[in-house]
C-alpha cells in the first residue's frame, strides 16, 4: 500500500470483489481491488469501458443494486467505520454528505420535473436540517460558486433550460452541498464538448482546492488525468494493474496495458511520422475469472510465467506494477 | 422565488441574452408551474375547443335546476313524458299534458307556452330534458370511474414494479386475467349479475366498469416505473443520500404518471361511450333516467325511419360525441404542456 504522497489517508480500499449475477453466469466486475485516497489528493482511475471503474466506486457507496450485483468482500475505510457493512440508514448519511459523486451524462442525471433549486436543495435539507428558505439561500451560493450566472433566477427554472455544461454544473453543486470530504467523479466530461471539458475540469481543480476536498476522478481520457490528478490507478478486467504518481506514469509506464494506452494517443513531441498503435483484441467479457493475467491475450510480452495471475510489485517508490515482465531490461522480473 | 428582481444586474453585456420577463398579477398568484399549464391549456387552439366543451357541459349539469326544472324534485333524473304516444314528435312541439315548470330564461323568446326543444322520443320522453340531466350523469360517470380505475391501477401497477418478483408476478397476472374478458361483455354481464343485488340506477354498470376497466393503468404505470428507476437521475438521487420512499414519490412517480394521467382524461370520454352502450342495452339504470345512452336507445325502434325522426338520434348523440371529443382534446393538449420533454424553450 502506498502512502498517497504521504499524505493521511482519507479512504482505504482492501480487496474489493463484487459480481454480477446474470443469465449469462456470472459477471466477474471488480476482482481484489486495493487503494487508497489521500486528504486533498486527486485520484485518477483509468481504464477502457468496461473494466471496473465505476463498479468499484458504486461499490463502495453500496449503489450497486443488489441483486444481480453481489460485493463478495472488501473493506471501504472511511473514518474508522467500513462503509461496505454499514446498513442502509448509515450509508445514506454519508452519500452526499460527505462523498458526493457526479456522473458521466449531466443530460439525464437531473430529474426533468422538478426545479435546479429543488433538486440541488434536496442534501442540503435532507443531510443538514436546513429550512427551505435557508437552503434556497445555500443554493444561490452553490450555483454561484459552480459559475451559473444569475442564480436567483435559475434556482426556478427545470433541466431543460440549462445546456450541458450548465446542468454538469448543476451536478457538481448537488454533490457539494454538504461539502464532502471526497467527491467522486465518473467521467463528468465526457458527455461534454472540449471547450466545456476544459471549463468543468477548471472548475473542480479550483474548488478542490478552495474546499480542500479529496477527488476520484474517472476518465478514460489519460490527458485529463495528466493536468488533474497527482496519483493515477490503471485498471484492466476488474484489477488493478498499475499505479503510480502521474509524473512517474507518463514517464516510465510499466504495465505493457499502460503503454499501449500511451501508445495510442496522439503526442505533440513524438513528430508527424510516429505512427499511433493500437491495442490487438477487445477486453474480456469477464464471465469467468481469468487464470493467470488477463491481459495475457492481447499482451505482447506474454510468456510461461503470465499463467500465474501477477501481484502488485513496487517497482520504484510509489510505484507498483502488476506484470512479470520488465519492459524497460526487456527481461523477466524477479518477485 | 419570485423571478423577476427589478433591475439589470451590471454585468449585463453577458446577461443580456436573458431578459428580464416581467411578471403579471395572475402568475404571481398562481405560482409559475401552475400558470404555465393554464397559460398552455388556454393557447392551444385544440385544447381551447375541448375546454369550451367541457366548460359547456359542466355549467350545464350545475345549472340544469335552472336550465330544465325537473317535474318532480325527489326525482329530479327522471325525464318528464308528454304522453304516452308511441310515435316522436319533432322539435318545437307544443307540450300538451302535464306540462313541467317552464324556465325563467324562456321568456327571452317570448313565447307563451312551453314546447319540446329538441323533440320527444317514441314514449314521448322529452329529450331536452334527457340531455341536460343526462349532462349530470356523464359527468358523474366519467369521473368517478375514471377515479376508481385509477387508484387501483396505480396502486397494483407501483406495487408491481417496487416489490418486483412474485408480487410482480401475482399482480400481473391477475391483470392480464381481467385483461382476456372482453370489456364491454365483461361489464354487460356483471352490471347485470350486480343489478339484481344492488337494484337499477347508475352503480351497478360503474362497479362493472371500474371492475373491468384498472388493467391499462396498471400495466403502463408499472412500465412506467421500471423505467424511470433505472434513469440517471434517480441513481443520482441515491447519490446524495435520498430515502426510499422520497426516491419514489418525488422522483420516480411524477416522471411515471403523465401517460397514466393522459389516458385517464381521455378515458372519462369513452366511459361516458360505454356506460352509453351499457344502458343502450338496457343494463342499468330505471326507463326514464336521463341519461344519453338511454335516450338513443329511445330510437331503437325508429332506425328504418331515421330520415324523418332524425332528431331522436342526432341530438343526444351530438351530446356524446362532444363530450368525448371535449375530454380526448384536453388530455391531448395536457400531454403537450405538462410533459416536461415536450416543452418548448423557456
Amino acid at each position: 500500500m502506498i502512502p498517497g504522497n504521504g499524505r493521511k489517508p482519507i479512504i482505504k480500499v482492501e480487496n474489493l470483489q463484487t459480481r454480477f449475477h446474470t443469465p449469462e453466469g456470472i459477471v466477474y466486475a471488480v476482482n481484489g481491488v486495493d487503494f487508497e485516497l489521500g486528504e486533498g489528493e486527486t485520484l485518477g482511475v483509468v481504464g477502457e469501458s468496461g473494466c471496473g471503474k465505476s463498479v468499484t466506486m458504486l461499490s463502495v457507496l453500496q449503489l450497486i443494486p443488489r441483486p444481480p450485483g453481489e460485493i463478495v468482500s472488501g473493506r471501504a475505510e472511511f473514518h474508522g467505520q467500513d462503509l461496505l457493512h454499514l446498513s442502509n440508514e448509515e450509508i445514506r448519511s454519508v452519500r452526499g454528505a460527505q462523498i458526493g459523486m457526479i456522473f458521466q451524462d449531466p443530460m439525464t442525471s437531473l430529474n426533468p420535473v422538478l426545479t435546479i433549486g429543488k433538486q440541488v436543495s434536496e442534501p442540503l435539507m435532507l443531510h443538514l436540517g436546513m429550512t427551505k428558505k435557508d437552503a434556497a439561500d445555500r443554493v444561490i451560493e452553490l450555483l454561484e460558486l459552480v459559475g451559473i450566472p444569475e442564480a436567483e433566477k435559475r434556482l426556478t427554472q427545470y433541466p431543460h433550460q440549462f445546456s450541458g455544461g450548465m446542468r454538469q454544473r448543476v451536478m457538481i453543486a448537488m454533490a457539494l452541498a454538504c461539502n464532502p470530504q471526497i467527491l467522486i467523479a465518473d467521467e463528468p466530461t465526457t458527455a461534454l464538448d472540449v471547450t466545456i471539458q476544459a471549463q468543468i475540469i477548471e472548475l473542480v481543480k479550483r474548488l478542490r482546492d478552495e474546499i480542500g476536498m479529496s477527488v476520484i476522478w474517472i476518465t478514460h481520457d489519460l490527458g485529463v488525468v495528466a493536468g488533474m490528478a497527482q496519483r493515477v490507478i490503471v485498471m484492466y478486467a476488474g484489477y488493478i494493474i498499475e499505479e503510480a504518481p502521474v509524473k512517474e506514469l507518463y514517464s516510465n509506464p510499466t504495465h505493457p496495458y499502460t503503454l499501449g494506452l500511451l501508445n495510442s494517443l496522439p503526442r505533440l513531441d513524438r513528430g508527424e511520422q510516429g505512427r499511433l498503435t493500437d491495442i490487438p483484441g477487445l477486453p474480456p467479457l469477464l464471465l469467468e475469472k481469468p487464470v493467470g493475467c488477463p491481459f495475457v491475450p492481447r499482451c505482447v510480452y506474454a510468456h510461461d510465467r503470465c499463467s500465474e495471475n501477477p501481484p502488485l510489485m513496487e517497482i520504484a517508490p510509489g510505484h507498483r506494477s502488476a506484470c512479470w515482465w520488465d519492459v524497460k531490461e526487456g527481461k523477466a522480473r524477479h518477485a | 422565488m419570485s423571478v423577476a428582481t427589478g433591475a439589470p444586474t451590471p454585468q449585463s453585456s453577458y446577461l443580456d441574452t436573458f431578459e428580464m420577463r416581467k411578471i403579471g398579477f395572475v402568475e404571481r398568484f398562481l405560482g409559475p408551474e401552475n400558470y404555465r399549464i393554464l397559460k398552455g391549456i388556454l393557447t392551444n387552439p385544440l385544447s381551447v375547443i375541448g375546454v369550451t366543451l367541457i366548460t359547456f357541459f359542466i355549467l350545464v349539469a350545475i345549472f340544469a335546476p335552472a336550465i330544465a326544472p325537473p317535474t318532480n324534485l325527489r326525482e329530479p333524473y327522471m325525464t318528464p313524458r308528454d304522453g304516452y304516444g308511441p310515435t316522436p314528435k319533432p322539435p318545437g312541439t307544443e307540450w300538451k299534458s302535464r306540462p313541467p315548470e317552464i324556465p325563467f330564461w324562456w321568456g327571452i323568446t317570448g313565447k307563451e307556452g312551453w314546447v319540446h326543444i329538441f323533440g320527444t322520443t317514441g314514449g314521448q320522453w322529452d329529450l331536452f330534458y334527457g340531455i341536460v340531466w343526462g349532462t349530470r350523469t356523464a359527468l358523474k360517470v366519467g369521473l368517478t370511474v375514471e377515479a376508481f380505475t385509477l387508484i387501483i391501477g396505480i396502486l397494483i401497477g407501483s406495487l408491481s414494479a417496487f416489490y418486483g418478483g412474485w408480487v410482480d408476478e401475482i399482480l400481473m397476472r391477475i391483470t392480464e386475467i381481467f385483461m382476456a374478458f372482453p370489456y364491454l361483455l365483461a361489464a354487460l354481464t356483471l352490471s347485470a349479475i350486480l343489478t339484481p343485488v344492488i337494484g337499477k340506477g347508475i352503480w351497478p354498470p360503474l362497479i362493472a366498469m371500474v371492475t373491468f376497466g384498472w388493467m391499462g393503468y396498471a400495466r403502463i404505470i408499472r412500465g412506467d416505473i421500471l423505467s424511470v428507476r433505472e434513469r440517471d437521475y434517480v441513481m443520482a438521487a441515491r447519490v446524495i443520500g435520498v430515502k426510499d420512499r422520497r426516491i419514489i414519490f418525488k422522483h420516480v412517480i411524477p416522471n411515471a404518471i403523465y401517460p397514466t394521467l393522459i389516458l385517464a382524461s381521455m378515458n372519462i370520454g369513452s366511459d361516458v361511450i360505454s356506460f352509453a352502450a351499457l344502458s343502450f342495452l338496457g343494463i342499468g339504470t330505471e326507463v326514464g333516467y336521463a341519461d344519453w345512452g338511454q335516450m338513443i336507445s329511445f330510437a331503437r325502434n325508429w332506425i328504418p325511419s331515421l330520415a324523418t325522426y332524425w332528431y331522436i338520434v342526432v341530438f343526444p348523440g351530438l351530446a356524446l360525441a362532444l363530450f368525448t371529443l371535449g375530454w380526448n382534446l384536453v388530455g391531448d393538449a395536457l400531454r403537450d404542456i405538462m410533459d416536461p420533454r415536450l416543452r418548448r424553450g423557456r
